[in-house]
């Protein structure tokens, strides 16, 4: 699904991301942890093509084809959909228009017809169902005025909607109540199938009971500096991160 | 130097133009409105037109206007007109009283006067001046005088448009003065004075709509003074979508009773070098003054609005929202005062200009100015200028969606706080269209 060789990229001259390295299949669930300014949205920024970073080493595979010389739009359009840790709000259009414009740009690229309105309704009321969505969300303005949880909802619908082949989630758990969190997992665990990939970023163990991932990443300085099974994701919740980032900076230092 | 001798070139121009205008005048020389024409002239022979000098001023230099010489089309004769032409530049999708100028003189022809409601007058200046003088002499003053244009509009104006609604009339269908400008081979001066009167208790909307004849230069120079009435509802919009060659300027005084609102919308299209002033006084309690504007620039577009919100008494709220999206090498300027008198206890008074910058050769400039004389007021002002909101754009673009129509929402939704309050759907939609027409971007 996706290679990441080596990546290093810099915001304002500032190295941020220095040598990742990271392999997801098809099928996988990927679980990446690290403490707060980590450089985990950095990473998933840089692979959904954000403007504002430089790579300025390595290279990223997405199905074969050069993922960093990709505009944002056409990463989007091959498949990659990042769920963004904090959601814009777009005044003036409204949510229901802004996701038919998005699916049917992505579907005009990969050969598919456009969906008519009527399919295109049916097609939400349907995702919004999953995720227990009110039908107002749909006709208010793209993410203007919804609370926390709304927008981390929303943007799970979109990805329902869009069904790409890869999703990274930039804690899309964080701001959701318990119940809230049952059914965005939900959500996710719907969406999942052998053909695609999620990317989970989290600082909860919590989330990872409801979707379970196949690999832990521990995100530290822009480096994965410990990568197990599940049970990481327990240890971490247990120990925090001291035990790892200490022998990491040793290792540094050498 | 230079500018100097053309102040005097241009001053000459229209003093000495003024007495062939005069000629021209026939039936009209003996009404009241001449004499604040001769007494118009008299104070431009002893006053010169701006220049960046002047504080009001100093953002845009009105040389090209005074390089040209307009004529009044009394002296050039008007251009046929045909339906076709004032069909394609009506705003439609909702029915309208309808009045149009060409060249600001009235054309009963292509007007729909039918279906007015008794005892409201929507009419021609120059018509009322012989029919029913009286109406309409109160209103007027000799002469506006704000700044020099305004001099040349009292000069040469022959017709404007009246709009007078009595007291407890609410008027269902908006008013729709349709000013078409421009002629072949002169460039026309277009000098209207407009009235629009709001009796008590009594509500209308008012949409003036300026388009070209010709899209080559003409000046375009309006004087429009309006008159709310207590406990009235005034909606005006403002709708320029001159030629690309025009020159602009008209200067709106407004004056409020006590617990009247009155709504002004102001989008900028057309122009090539375009002024508004809007002068507000509340002169009652419990008044309310809302003033959005949207202005849009491309090519080398220089858009100005000026505004004076004139709190005299307490208890008032004024609101001012006016925002810019430049491209190319255009240049908006927004100058807003709001002045507090002393007697103007729990004034409420929110002014915000923000313009965004979708050109690295774009500008916009901005003049907040706040004199309060009162203690117990709430004022806020705030002025920004940027470029397009990167996250955003980059939030968009991550879901497929094409850079070009990325942009375009971004532009909607920066326009959407403007475009809300306009209450006629049906124009909310084509302003909303506009925009990316204006702009060349892609509709969304
Ligand atoms: N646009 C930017 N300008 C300046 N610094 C930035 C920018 N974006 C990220 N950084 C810096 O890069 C580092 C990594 O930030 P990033 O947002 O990737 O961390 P994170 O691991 O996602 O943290 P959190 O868990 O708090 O979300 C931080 O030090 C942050 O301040
Ligand atoms: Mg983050």
């Amino acid at each position: 699904m996706i290679e990441i060789k080596n990546l290093h990229a810099n915001v304002e001259g500032k190295e941020i991301l220095q040598g990742i390295n990271l392999k997801v299949n098809a099928g996988e669930i990927h679980a990446i942890m690290g403490p707060n300014g980590s450089g985990k949205s950095t990473l998933a920024n840089v692979l959904a093509g954000h403007e504002g970073y430089e790579v300025t080493e390595g290279s990223v595979s997405f199905n074969g084809k050069d993922l960093l010389d990709m505009a944002p739009e056409d990463r989007a359009r091959e498949g990659l959909f990042l769920a963004f840790q904090y959601p814009v709000e777009i005044p003036g259009i409204s949510n229901a228009t802004f996701l038919q414009t998005a699916l049917n740009e992505i579907r005009k690229y990969n050969g598919q017809p456009e969906l008519s309105p009527k399919e295109f309704l049916d097609l939400i009321k349907e995702k919004s169902e999953i995720l227990n969505m009110d039908s107002s969300l749909l006709s208010r303005a793209v993410n203007q005025g919804f609370s926390g949880g709304e927008k981390k909802r929303n943007e799970i619908l979109q990805m329902l909607t869009i069904n790409p082949k890869l999703a990274i989630l930039d804690e899309t758990d964080s701001g959701l109540d318990i119940d809230a969190l049952k059914i965005v997992s939900q959500g996710v665990n719907a969406f999942r199938s052998d053909d695609n990939a999620v990317i989970v970023v989290t600082h909860y163990q919590r989330l990872l009971d409801y979707i379970v991932p196949d690999f832990v990443h521990v995100l530290f300085h822009g480096k994965i500096i410990k990568s197990g099974n599940k049970d990481l994701a327990l240890e971490l919740e247990e120990k925090g991160y001291d035990w790892l980032t200490k022998g990491s900076l040793e290792t540094q230092n050498v | 130097m230079a500018s100097k001798t053309k102040n005097a070139n241009a001053k000459s121009w229209y003093i000495d133009n003024f007495f062939d205008f005069q000629k021209k005048l026939n039936g009209q020389s003996g009404s009241f409105i001449n004499e604040s024409r001769i007494e118009a002239i008299d104070k431009l022979k002893n006053t010169d037109f701006p220049t960046l000098k002047d504080e009001e001023w100093k953002y845009t230099n009105i040389t090209p206007i005074l390089n040209h010489e307009f004529k009044s089309p009394l002296l050039t004769g008007n251009p046929e007109i045909n339906a076709g032409l004032v069909k394609q530049s009506l705003y439609t999708g909702f029915d309208s009283h309808l009045l149009v100028f060409v060249n600001g003189i009235f054309s009963e022809e292509f007007s729909d006067l039918s279906g007015i409601p008794q005892g409201v007058t929507i009419n021609s200046l120059n018509k009322l001046i012989e029919t029913d003088p009286d109406l309409i002499k109160q209103y007027f003053e000799k002469v506006e005088y704000i700044n020099t244009f305004n001099l040349v509009n009292t000069a040469f104006a022959y017709d404007g448009f009246v709009v007078i609604i009595p007291d407890n009339v609410i008027l269902k269908k908006p008013v729709q003065i349709l000013y078409l400008t421009g002629h072949k081979n002169e460039t026309v001066l277009s000098a209207a004075r407009n009235l629009i009167v709001a009796g008590e208790n009594s509500q209308a909307k008012i949409i003036t709509n300026y388009r070209p004849v010709y899209d080559n230069t003409y000046f375009s120079n309006f004087v429009t003074k309006v008159f709310a009435g207590d406990n009235s509802v005034i909606d005006i919009y403002k709708l320029q979508n001159e030629s690309e060659k025009a020159y602009h300027i008209e200067t709106t005084k407004i004056e409020q009773q006590q617990k009247s609102i009155v709504n002004h919308h102001s989008y900028s299209f057309g122009g090539k070098l375009v002024r508004n002033d809007i002068n507000v006084k509340l002169n009652g309690e419990f008044i309310e003054s809302h003033l959005y504007g949207l202005y849009l620039g491309n090519d080398n577009q220089h858009i100005d609005t000026h505004t004076f919100i004139d709190h005299a008494k307490p208890n008032c709220m004024s609101n001012e929202l006016y925002k810019g999206i430049l491209d190319d090498n255009s240049r908006g300027v927004f100058s807003g005062k709001i002045l507090v008198e002393q007697e103007a206890q729990k004034t409420n008074a929110f002014q915000s200009n923000k313009s965004i910058l979708l050109s690295d050769n774009a500008h916009a400039d901005s003049k907040p100015q706040l004199e309060i004389y009162a203690d117990d007021v709430k004022c806020s002002h705030g002025a920004t200028v940027g470029n397009i909101d990167e996250t955003a754009y980059f939030y968009i673009r991550s879901r497929g969606v094409p850079s070009n129509i990325a942009k375009s929402m971004l532009i909607r939704a920066f326009a959407n706080d403007v475009l809300e309050p306009v209450n006629i759907s049906a124009l909310s939609e084509t302003l909303s269209h506009q925009i990316f027409e204006h702009l060349h971007r892609a509709e969304i």
